[in-house]
């Protein structure tokens, strides 16, 4: 049976992890790829890097980030944050991203979406939607790091992407990003069962249950977590043998 | 002894190439991994690795747009029977055709065509993620056990014309090609270079493979 993944995501600042775990044996906090070891060693499923780094200038630090993961940890990695080119998307997988994942880029040239997943496959292109809800049902997206309110349908605009042959959809509800009162599942159902490609959850996980309600009540094929694993309240084995008690099949 | 990583441009290439670099490190005699896509350098290869992500079409394309690149790669495996492996869509190149996105031929090594994987409803399109794989006893399977957990990323699969030519499987929930084998021909569907340690240890079952 196809597992649940458990994916944990690290900020990545200028080189440097904005929000680190607290490690007992880390000799650089800091460091992201010392970090993604520890995760790949505790059996996270994938990695994720998101990119925060503000200049352009201090980008290249990055790509030498994605280079010294991929030697070192043998799972799939993906990188977004401020990719807005073919050339960027290139770049990053030419130093070992697996996926990449378009946020801003993809909403102002849509074009972008089917030009990335002709060139270098729908696996390869990770469609990131920031999503607020407006009422009943419906929510609209966010760009530049959900500081850009659009008119922008998230429903549909998920639909869209997924028809031009994006891999996967990165969804993060801005309503429960940080609050840690579980994700908004009625979004993730809403979307997962718009589109056949697999959604990954992300935003407002706080506790073991909710990852279970991400799958069941929101029909993610995926869980993303940031804050929940950094500061060290649950590891990643915590959640998949809870999950696993749970009957939801993880990779223990 | 020399193992050439074709690069025709791959997505994955880099990830294959590290993957392989550290397994062969801990081998008491190394290989002489050479990423290339020269044809007198694949002609002098004892063993090859076919790396391919993204659509079948496509990858066929970039190999042949290589001058000469399919006909050493041709020599070598299927005149010298120099072990290889082909992984994802280099697996599925193997096949005689591919119905992705229109009618395609593959390479012809292994009978079978390259379909989209039918599934019910509910289960999503790519088949992305850890699934549980079971195999034929093989030396390439060596110190993995049934129901293994590899990483898969695809939407088509290789259905082998003969059952032989299978030697590994996945559920989604019906039967998926997980690996194939035909001589000296070796393919998975899966990413070994994506599939932490027991991805290493098909790597490692491939530098020690010896076909006969």
């Amino acid at each position: 049976m196809l597992k649940k993944r458990i994916i944990p995501c690290l900020d990545v600042d200028r080189g440097r992890v904005v929000k680190g775990v607290n490690f007992v044996d880390l000799i650089d906090a800091g460091d992201p790829v010392e970090q993604a070891k520890i995760y790949n060693s505790e059996g996270a499923d994938e990695l994720c890097f998101l990119d925060i780094t503000a200049s352009s200038d201090d980008r290249e630090t990055l790509f030498e980030v994605v280079k010294k993961t991929a030697e070192n940890c043998f799972i799939p990695l993906t990188v977004g944050g401020g990719v807005r080119t073919i050339d960027d998307i290139s770049r990053l997988l030419h130093h070992g991203a697996d996926k990449v994942s378009i946020n801003t880029a993809a909403v102002e040239n849509i074009d972008l979406v089917g030009k990335a997943a002709k060139k270098y496959g729908s696996s390869t292109i990770v469609i990131a939607v920031d999503a607020k809800k407006n009422g009943d049902k419906s929510w609209n997206i966010y760009t530049h790091g959900g500081r850009k309110p659009t008119d922008i349908d998230a429903i549909e605009y998920c639909i869209e992407v997924a028809n031009l042959g994006a891999g996967e959809i990165l969804l993060t509800s801005m309503d429960r990003d940080g609050t840690k009162i579980g994700f908004d599942t009625e979004l993730l159902s809403t979307v997962s069962s718009s589109i056949d490609i697999p959604v990954i959850a992300s935003g407002g996980v706080g506790n073991l249950e909710h990852f279970v309600e991400g799958v069941l009540k929101g029909g993610a094929s995926a869980l993303l977590a940031a804050s929940i694993f950094h500061f060290g309240e649950y590891s990643i084995k915590d959640v998949k043998t809870y999950l696993a008690e749970q009957n939801i099949a993880v990779r223990i | 002894m020399k193992l050439v990583i074709i690069n025709y441009g791959s997505g994955n290439l880099h990830s294959v190439h590290k993957a392989f670099e550290a397994v062969n490190n801990n081998l008491e005699n190394p290989y002489e991994i050479i990423v290339t896509n020269t044809p007198s350098e694949i002609l002098n290869a004892d063993k090859l690795v076919l790396p391919g992500v993204g659509a079948f079409q496509d990858c066929k394309n970039a190999i042949h747009k290589i001058d000469g690149l399919f006909e050493s790669l041709e020599q070598v495996v299927i005149g010298e029977k120099k072990a290889f492996m082909g992984i994802c869509v280099g697996m599925q190149l193997l096949a005689e055709k591919s119905l992705e996105f229109g009618e395609c031929e593959g390479f012809g090594w292994i009978p079978g065509e390259v379909i989209k994987i039918e599934a019910p409803a509910d289960y999503k399109i790519p088949h992305m993620g850890w699934n549980e794989v079971t195999f034929r006893k093989h030396e390439l399977m060596n110190n993995i056990s049934q129901n293994t957990d590899f990483y898969f990323v695809h939407s088509y699969y290789f259905r082998t014309q003969k059952n032989q030519n299978c030697i590994a499987t996945t559920k989604y929930p019906n039967p998926i090609t997980a690996a194939v084998l035909k001589e000296n021909i070796f393919g998975t569907q899966f990413h070994p270079e994506k599939s932490h340690i027991n991805g290493k240890q098909i790597i490692l079952n491939f530098l020690e493979w010896e076909p006969s």
